[in-house]
């Protein structure tokens, strides 16, 4: 109660902060998704080349007996799972908080037709998504820490999974794009003299990026498939 | 012989809350296109020849006093400097700027929000030492590129495109909107507003302030002055920031 009537008297620096992890939350994550998306990719080259990378990240060639340690997976997991948790905590506050905002939201959308603000719904709907989508991944993983083509393979392609990782392809891609565009005019990044000019050139990276992305991803996952099809 | 121009199909939502029992509808009027007709002449000639009763706000007709904003096909601008000859299929819907009261058809007020959002935002220069000036004495010389900046961010009409444009505000009423970040930017700016930036953050930094802005850029695409929104915004989110 005292801390709420103190912010009535000065306003809290706890929304600057918020603010400030949200994005922090959100910038750690896309990257990261980039550089899960290149090693996941090791798998287009064969499957030699995936259980090289895999065994990389359990640091296999640090043990004697060439096996490494899954632990190290979970760690990571567990570490980009707590990331996740803090950006979806964070995000939900931007969500439309009942039936009349979402009502006029889909009315805005859809009467302005506007670029930016579709790119925010499509945000919107895809965060939603991996609410789901991205915590069932990640207790799989979690649980399942050794990775190798076989096990991956069986992942996508046992118990028809493969819609289920398409859709997590695609909701993670398209966030995660345009969730760092938005960075970029949120804060004023990469903004230069003409910002108008620059925010164009962000538009035409973040489509270049959101194409490629899912265009390697569908690659890759096609390529588990096509294993998972072989055991 | 001129030729005559093309035939216009002008949609309207007329609804008067004034009115008992009156229900939003849309209703098409037709009329002749002459050359460089802009919204703004194409529904006085509507008033004048179809019906008298149409309400829309207008003062200058020259894109200054930011009266005549409403929604054109979809997006907000100013009626006065919009060509009817921007429409290809000549088909025009027109809608009165939402986030606003509604006055009746066009029109609504946003006279009283932007006083609100004036009030809000202490739309003035505060210096504690005014008092004290010295008539006598010449005024501070300002630097002529910090000038050029401050007028450049004073050029806002408050039409309230940006208000209309911004799903942020659409959802959230007690979202400030881009014209009030855009005025506080310009009070920030000027080296004779003696407000410190923490005194900036008692009006701008919560969630209904700079830090629920979730950068859709409707204001910066729609603003018919082209102002700089999506730089002031940022600017102003750094440096709440950085507020101790």
């Amino acid at each position: 109660m005292e801390s709420l009537l103190k912010d009535t008297v000065k306003n809290s620096r706890i929304p600057a902060r918020l603010d400030f992890l949200q994005s922090g939350t959100g910038l750690i994550l896309g990257l990261f998704m980039w550089v899960h998306m290149f090693l996941i990719c090791s798998v287009i080259f064969g499957k030699e080349m995936f259980n090289l990378v895999a065994g990389m990240m359990e640091a296999k060639f640090l043990s004697s007996s060439g096996h490494g340690w899954p632990i190290l997976v979970v760690f990571a997991v567990a570490g980009v799972s707590a990331v996740f948790v803090v950006h979806a905590a964070l995000a939900i506050r931007k969500f439309p908080h009942n039936w009349k905002q979402y009502k006029i939201l889909r009315q805005h959308v859809k009467m302005m037709n506007h670029k930016d603000t579709n790119m925010w719904f499509i945000q919107f709907i895809t965060g939603f998504a991996m609410f789901f989508l991205g915590s069932m991944h990640l207790i799989i993983i979690m649980t399942n820490p050794e990775i190798n083509s076989i096990a991956s393979a069986g992942r996508v392609n046992g118990n028809v999974m493969w819609p289920f990782y398409a859709l997590l392809l695609i909701c993670v891609e398209l966030h995660g794009t345009i969730g760092l565009y938005r960075l970029c005019v949120k804060w004023g990044w990469f903004i230069g003299k003409d910002a108008k000019k620059s925010r164009k050139r962000l538009q035409l990276l973040k489509q270049a990026l959101s194409v490629f992305f899912i265009v390697v991803g569908f690659w890759a996952l096609t390529a588990f498939y096509m294993i998972g099809r072989q055991i | 012989m001129e030729q005559e121009g093309r035939k216009l199909t002008i949609q309207i939502l007329r609804f008067n809350p004034q009115l008992e029992g009156d229900t939003p509808r849309m209703v098409s009027y037709e009329i002749t296109e002459a050359p460089g007709m802009t919204i703004f002449i194409a529904l006085n000639e509507i008033r004048e020849k179809h019906d008298s009763s149409v309400q829309f706000d207008f003062i200058c007709r020259a894109g200054i006093c930011g009266s005549c904003a409403m929604i054109i096909n979809g997006t907000p601008d100013l009626a006065c400097r919009t060509l009817t000859s921007k429409f290809k299929d000549g088909q025009i819907k027109l809608l009165p700027l939402p986030g606003f009261k509604l006055i009746g058809d066009l029109s609504v007020d946003s006279g009283t929000f932007m006083r609100h959002m004036n009030e809000r935002i202490e739309g003035w220069i505060h210096d504690i030492k005014a008092d004290e000036v010295d008539f006598n004495k010449l005024e501070e010389r300002m630097d002529p590129d910090v000038a050029e900046e401050i007028y450049e961010l004073e050029r806002c009409v408050e039409c309230g495109c940006c208000i209309s444009a911004c799903a942020t505000k659409r959802m959230k009423d007690g979202f400030l909107g881009a014209v009030g970040f855009m005025k506080l930017a310009r009070y920030a700016l000027d080296p004779r507003d003696k407000r410190s930036d923490s005194d900036f953050y008692e009006i701008v930094g919560d969630d209904n302030g700079v830090f629920g802005c979730m950068s859709l850029l409707g204001c910066e695409d729609y603003c018919p002055k082209d102002l700089p929104h999506q730089t002031q915004i940022a600017y102003l989110r750094r440096k709440m920031l950085s507020v101790k």
